[in-house]
């Protein structure tokens, strides 16, 4: 058994800011991740972290207008507020631990453009800023000292008298299970991506943090609201990212017509992207595309610009699309990119089961509403992981480790993971398969567009497929790297995540942010300006409504 | 499109483990990658079979390993550009001088540990500005360079020194110290530039090019060892045997237009250094016995002002 005053589970962004920011409180942090830290999801991140730098004459307020515009009026504004007033700190104080960061001909932080902003405030390195952050924080944890337990699998959660005290994590090299007591427990754990196939996101984003969260009695809340990013290749889901049309790249049909100007004539490719999403998948669906795609067209930009600010996506186009986006129109489409709900916090990270926190994707805090604008994720980490870590360091001083935590929780664990291996190999199948198809299943009924029933048809599959999960076989027997064992675990996680998912999509009877329904196209404040929230009970999700808080922008038709 | 698969595995749980391979045959689509089709095989064929993988474009770096002998990230290698073209089978193995912990994962341990010793975060001095710290573009985008690596180990796996001498810190770790030693914001350039001069840094590259050819990202880490030792010389950081060797090498050849192995292990141990001019000794016997030792009052090569011309230009050019 192990103790330490925080436990942070993730070592992408949100939890190595969480976990420095409670280091630097002076408590005593352990980080646990399945990956090693610069692995995680967060280095994909391509375009950009907003901010509004007064220094600059920019406001926070019109960020934060422009972020509670883009959630379609779902994101809590007081929490919009403290997110738009603290970009700017988080984002010099990310310069000064070391990230380069693309600079202006003074020699200050330069912008790009972004979608669904009126103003650039997107602030980047090249097309690779999440990785440049990333390892940023890396370094500094490594400076600290906090200790990061590398390849490590959390199991469960422990709550003892209502209030969570550890959980149970199994050593990946050597197969051992080991308890973890903490007094505090912040969640970082990312998205949910892979429950969609194809999505843009790594094979690690299997909601393990809100399915964990969710299974220890911590609500869910607005996991209908899916994001489909709106340029993603075909081939393997890869992300293009909106840095592109950022520096000025076109969409166009097959006739070459740049399309957006029907739909957002006046921030054209740079609407929101449910928004551009949307609208490239009606030129999809009507016949104007190009085999499933549209063309994302960076000619004009020049060489120089694309070598020097899009490299690694030129790359990407070169290897998973055959398409020089210096020569020659990439083919893209909508595609699965990030979730807007998430664990329920309020704007400490706290969620509804005292000490335990969570941040970043994993958590609703909410910030994105209905839609989330591009170069607000990377934001969304670094604040809410920076208050999480202060929040839980602050309130474990003066506590004492829950005495029940015993080993007694790893050897259930063990007992159930027993249970799967010792299952009869005969006539099961292996978790690949089962994955695959409720991919499948959420991706064509859970996508840009929606209906009743369509969403229907996949709650029914998803029901039938995890009575498949229940019975699929693990070849490896072994403890040292059972990736089978782990992949079958993360396969669990996956289905309560699809499941609120499509319960949340069902509940939600309009049309707002990316949650699009052919059969109720509209928006309608009257009844569902408020947040679907979801507790999980031996029955299914139990929901409730939770209202959305408004501070000084009300909610008007939204155009871009 | 049918491919075969050639897999060197190893299980530490079995009960004698030792290496073995193991051949699948998979049906895959023609663009597929290395990545998909071992996935294909451990998500359908084989669950026992143990990589690392996650984001599936060149970007987490979990996926470095060895195919036909060669590092490479399993995701970005299209599977057709590694099938031979006898038909023979796709031989993949684990990524080199990491050792394997289980089939295709190897132990990142040694790996980290010699990033860590390079002290890899910003050091400033002085006090903090209010907003960022001020830098030129230019060079913050020659940084981005360096600041691509990923990590796969795909250099450290193919370095050809540190099969030989595992104190090298290796290509990653060096690359990785050049992106502070780099930075104008760092106010330890000189402390580092000491530090990567002692044994296993800087002067222990052989500068075989292999992590330049095998870098999926572009990082060109021996290039980044070479700046260094340039910036370390500028530093006065020249009393190494790396460093004096280097500067031997460059006098000979201006003198004398070739390079005078006789006098290049005196310059740079010292004819005084008894234990270095002892361990030599043997190796100068041999070499006289086969006729192999230069001339002790070697001429200049004919045309040698045009050698010392070449030395003039490039000196200007720096």
């Amino acid at each position: 058994m192990f103790d330490h005053d925080v436990l942070v589970i993730g070592a992408g962004l949100a939890g190595m800011r969480a976990a420095l920011a409670a280091s630097q409180a002076g408590v005593n942090v352990a980080v646990v991740t399945k990956v090693f830290p610069v692995r995680s999801h967060s280095n994909a991140a391509q375009g950009g972290i907003n901010a509004a730098l007064t220094d600059r004459g920019d406001k926070w307020e019109d960020h934060a207008y422009d972020t509670v515009k883009g959630s379609d009026y779902l994101g809590d504004q007081d929490a919009i507020e403290i997110m738009c007033k603290e970009a700017g700190s988080e984002i010099i104080n990310m310069e000064h631990m070391g990230t380069i960061f693309n600079r202006d001909a003074e020699g200050k932080l330069g912008v790009r453009a972004f979608g669904g902003q009126r103003q650039a405030r997107t602030f980047f390195v090249a097309d690779f800023t999440g990785q440049a952050l990333l390892y940023v924080l890396h370094e500094q944890v490594m400076k600290s000292g906090v200790r990061v337990y590398e390849e490590w699998f959390v199991l469960s959660l422990i709550v003892e008298g209502g209030e969570c005290c550890g959980a149970v994590v199994m050593e990946m090299k050597t197969g051992e299970v080991h308890t973890i007591r903490a007094k505090a427990v912040i969640m970082a754990t990312g998205g949910i991506g892979r429950v969609f196939e194809p999505s843009t996101n790594a094979l690690i984003c299997t909601g393990d943090g809100m399915a964990l969260a969710y299974r220890a009695g911590a609500p869910l809340m607005d996991m209908e609201m899916i994001q489909y990013h709106p340029t993603t290749l075909k081939s393997n889901g890869a992300l293009m990212s909106e840095a592109a049309r950022g520096e000025g790249a076109y969409l166009i049909n097959k006739d070459g017509d740049r399309f957006m100007k029907r739909y957002a004539p006046n921030m054209m490719e740079l609407a929101s992207r449910d928004v551009v999403s949307r609208s490239e998948q009606t030129e999809i669906n009507e016949g104007r595309g190009v085999n499933g795609c549209v063309l994302l067209d960076c000619r004009h930009l020049g060489e120089k610009l694309i070598k020097e600010k899009l490299g690694q996506i030129r790359q990407l186009g070169i290897d998973f699309a055959n398409a020089d986006m210096i020569k020659e129109p990439v083919p893209v489409r909508p595609g699965m990119h990030y979730v807007m709900g998430g664990i329920r916090t309020n704007y400490d990270g706290l969620t509804s089961i005292p000490g335990l926190y969570a941040a970043g994707e994993t958590a609703c805090v909410s910030v994105h509403g209905g839609n989330r604008l591009g170069a607000n994720s990377l934001l969304d980490t670094l604040v809410f992981g920076k208050r999480s870590g202060q929040h839980a360091a602050a309130g474990v001083k003066s506590k004492q480790h829950a005495a029940g935590v015993t080993d007694a929780y790893s050897e259930a664990e063990k007992k159930k993971i027993q249970a799967i291996l010792d299952r009869p190999a005969d006539g099961g199948e292996l978790f690949g398969k089962v994955r695959q198809e409720l991919g499948e299943t959420m991706n064509k009924y859970l996508a840009v567009f929606r209906d009743q029933q369509g969403m229907e048809t996949a709650q029914r599959k998803v029901k039938e497929l995890r009575m498949r999960y229940e019975k699929v076989i693990v070849h490896d027997k072994g403890r040292t790297f059972n990736t089978n064992l782990i992949f079958t675990l993360e396969l669990g996680f996956m289905f309560d995540c699809a499941e609120t998912v499509i319960v949340g999509a069902l509940e939600r009877k309009e049309s707002r942010g990316a949650h699009t329904r052919t059969d109720m196209p509209k928006r309608d404040d009257a009844n569902w300006l408020k947040h679907v929230v979801q507790f999980r009970t031996p029955e299914g999700p139990r929901i409730e409504d939770q209202p959305v808080k408004i501070t000084q922008w009300q909610p008007q038709v939204r155009s871009y | 499109m049918d491919v075969t698969l050639n897999v060197k595995r190893y299980n530490p749980d079995a009960a004698k483990p030792a290496s073995y391979n193991q051949e699948y045959r998979i049906d895959l689509e023609d663009g597929s990658s290395l990545l998909d089709g071992l996935i294909k095989v451990r998500e359908e064929m084989d669950g026992t079979l143990a990589l690392r993988c996650s984001c599936r474009s060149a970007i987490c770096g979990s996926c470095a390993m060895r195919v036909n002998g060669r590092a490479v990230l399993a995701c970005n290698t299209k599977m057709k550009d590694v099938m031979p073209k006898d038909g023979s089978p796709v031989k993949v193995e684990p990524a080199g001088n990491m050792g394997v912990v289980k089939d295709l994962i190897v132990n990142f341990d040694v790996f980290w540990g010699k990033i860590k010793a390079v002290k890899p975060w910003l050091q400033p001095e002085g006090p903090v500005p209010q907003g960022e710290y001020l830098a030129p573009n230019e060079a913050m985008l020659h940084l981005a360079g360096v600041m691509g690596c990923i990590m796969c180990g795909a250099c450290v796996s193919d370095c050809t020194v540190l099969e030989v001498d595992k104190n090298f810190l290796g290509p990653a770790a060096l690359a990785k110290a050049y992106r502070f030693v780099g930075d104008p914001r760092d106010a330890h350039e000189k402390d580092r530039l000491k530090d990567l001069t002692k044994y296993g840094g800087m002067w222990d590259c052989t500068r075989c090019m292999q992590c330049v050819q095998v870098c999926p990202k572009g990082v060109d880490p021996m290039g980044r060892i070479m700046k260094m030792r340039d910036k370390a010389l500028a530093a006065g950081y020249n009393n190494t045997y790396g460093a004096r060797h280097a500067l031997a090498f460059t006098d000979l050849v201006r003198h004398g237009g070739h390079l005078d192995e006789l006098r290049l292990p005196i310059k740079t141990f010292g004819i005084f250094n008894v234990k270095e001019m002892l361990k030599l000794a043997p190796i100068g016997m041999r070499s006289q016995m086969v006729g192999k030792v230069p001339p002790l009052f070697p001429k200049p090569i004919p045309g040698i002002q045009n050698v010392r011309r070449i030395f003039e230009k490039v000196e200007a050019k720096r």
